[in-house]
């Protein structure tokens, strides 16, 4: 039946650009995390009156956060090309992506690690101070896990903002369901392509968020 | 043990400069409750974490067992404070940790073995009665029992001195006295001196051996909380006072008798220690032909004894009056005229 409503769809390469889809959005989250949560730590400890109280490196990474934050994803792929060409020895294919895939979401991903972090109550970092805790202590022991619901949702959305961006991949030849649905359904006029490629997106998107809600509830005990 | 020397502390807020703490000089002694009573603002906040070092001061010495504190930085300073623990009005508890996991990371951070940190919350958990709720989260836990939490947490590297912020503020009566009963009972126990600052009497009352009353930064007044009671100085301390002597309607009732019969003289009483605990006013009434009525009476329990107080209004011959009132300072009661007619 599936192949009476969907004539055009080539599975070998539905599933392949599936499986694009998939390592593009997965390595990209996990560096997305990595990083932003460096960055959104820079960016609140250099805060005033924080551990790490700093005011030209909260400007400057906060100006940092700002710029690629700001800067289209599709523009940020092709300024990013001299970058992505020393780092992963090629422009083209699903690895090429990556560097701009995670510049364009850390930043972002930061301002909520940010945000993240403000909710925390004060008054538990101060009995972490007067217990003796190391500031490596604090973050570890309380920042994180303190802020790590807030964290999960954070990254959850990013990494479906991130599924979105692999569709724009397309334009390095990083292959992918957008890039499928684009060349194979639209260019070539056969609908079913695009909306096979749609749907398997939005599943891709749904198990994402379910996953991500999931954790969430499992990790708040507030 | 802890002796302030002329600590100030100034802080800076948007060009204006606010004096949190001035010129504080105060001595607290090894092994005692010591109380630090104040209205919001007075500084009392500041000064509490002085002590800790959470506030360096802007001049003056602190030294804590020949420690002194504010020169201390870095890992010296973090070893400090791991003997100098804290229990805060909130709790401060790690929310995504268990009761037993919150009580554990002073461990962690003192750097002990998993063994003796296992075996040293199971102490804790028992001293400070939450046996049986180990696994649960602060979430599932009143505000006592959260106390509870926050002060096993504190007791954990055997610290020599314990500060409460306000520890009882977010409280209820009852809770209240259970954690002052705990605060007493840690302190007789372990030996462990306690600095507490509060706006509540009450807890100064119950469980302070000294007192230090502090307004706009500077301590008014200082001493054992027996003598303070008996003969405050400060009009602050009168007022702190009054919260746990008035029962809040003393003027309208003395108003009403002052009406009703106005030839009377009314006269306040403070009882203090075993005073409290003998018939005075049966002998004034057996001796002299006046008439007594009692317009409010009214004993606290500190520490070191009763303070009582007692509102009467006397009439009858003015003569007698005057003899009745010198039998009662005779007799060690201090009296006060409140109204003349």
């Amino acid at each position: 039946m599936i192949e009476q409503w969907f004539p055009n769809v080539n599975w070998d390469k539905m599933w392949q650009a599936t499986g694009e889809t998939l390592y593009m959005s997965a390595y990209s989250t996990v560096f997305t995390f990595i990083f932003g949560i460096a960055l959104g730590l820079l960016l609140f400890l250099t805060n005033p009156g924080q551990l790490w109280a700093n005011k030209i490196t909260n400007v400057f990474t906060g100006a940092f956060v700002n710029i690629f934050r700001s800067i289209p994803f599709i523009i940020l792929i092709i300024l990013l090309l001299p970058l992505t060409n020393l780092l992963i020895g090629s422009m083209r294919g699903p690895n090429a992506a990556l560097p701009a895939l995670i510049i364009g979401a850390a930043p972002f991903y930061g301002r909520m690690v940010l945000i993240a972090l403000q909710e925390i109550d004060k008054g538990v970092i101060e009995a972490a101070r007067s217990m003796g805790a190391k500031t490596s202590t604090i973050i570890f022991k309380v920042l994180l896990p303190e802020s790590m619901p807030a964290l999960v949702s954070g990254i959850t959305v990013t990494s479906i903002a991130l599924v979105g961006y692999t569709a724009m991949a397309g334009v390095i030849g990083a292959g992918g369901l957008g890039t499928l649905a684009y060349l194979e359904g639209f260019q070539r006029n056969r609908g079913d392509v695009t909306m096979m490629a749609t749907i398997l997106v939005l599943v891709i998107v749904f198990i994402i968020q379910f996953i991500g809600d999931f954790i969430v509830k499992r990790l708040d005990k507030r | 043990m802890i002796q302030l020397t002329n600590v100030h502390k100034r802080f800076q807020l948007n060009r204006s400069e606010i004096v949190a703490v001035d010129d504080v000089t105060l001595a607290i002694e090894e092994g005692e409750i010591f109380g630090v009573i104040g209205y919001s603002g007075a500084g009392k906040s500041t000064l509490i974490r002085l002590l800790n070092g959470l506030e360096t001061p802007t001049s003056g010495s602190i030294m804590i067992h020949g420690q002194e504190m504010t020169t201390l930085k870095g890992a010296g300073l973090r070893n400090a404070r791991q003997k100098i623990s804290m229990i805060f009005q909130h709790f401060n508890l790690l929310w995504s940790r268990t009761v037993e996991e919150n009580i554990m990371f002073p461990l962690e951070i003192a750097g002990v073995k998993k063994s003796a940190r296992k075996q040293k919350v199971k102490e804790l958990i028992d001293l400070v009665g939450l046996t049986g709720r180990e696994q649960a989260y602060p979430s599932q836990l009143s505000g006592g029992q959260k106390q509870r939490v926050g002060i096993a947490r504190a007791l954990a590297n055997d610290p020599e001195v314990l500060l409460c912020d306000e520890a009882t503020s977010a409280l209820d009566p009852e809770t209240t006295n259970a954690i002052l009963d705990l605060l007493t009972d840690i302190n007789e126990r372990l030996g462990l001196t306690i600095v507490l600052i509060t706006h509540e009497m009450h807890v100064i009352r119950k469980i302070c051996h000294r007192v230090a009353v502090m307004e706009a930064g500077q301590v008014v007044e200082a001493g054992n909380v027996l003598d303070v009671f008996q003969s405050p100085q400060a009009d602050i301390t009168k007022r702190f006072i009054s919260q746990v002597t008035d029962t809040g309607d003393t003027d309208a009732a003395m108003a009403h008798l002052q009406e009703e019969s106005p030839h009377g003289k009314l006269i306040k009483l403070a009882f203090i220690g075993e005073r409290t605990e003998q018939p005075v006013l049966a002998e004034l009434i057996r001796t002299f032909s006046i008439d007594v009525n009692i317009v409010q009476g009214n004993i606290s329990t500190t520490r070191d004894g009763a303070y009582g107080t007692l509102v009467l209004q006397l009439v009858g011959d003015a003569a007698v009056i005057e003899e009745a009132i010198a039998f009662l300072d005779a007799n060690e009661v201090k009296t006060e005229v409140l109204i003349h007619d």
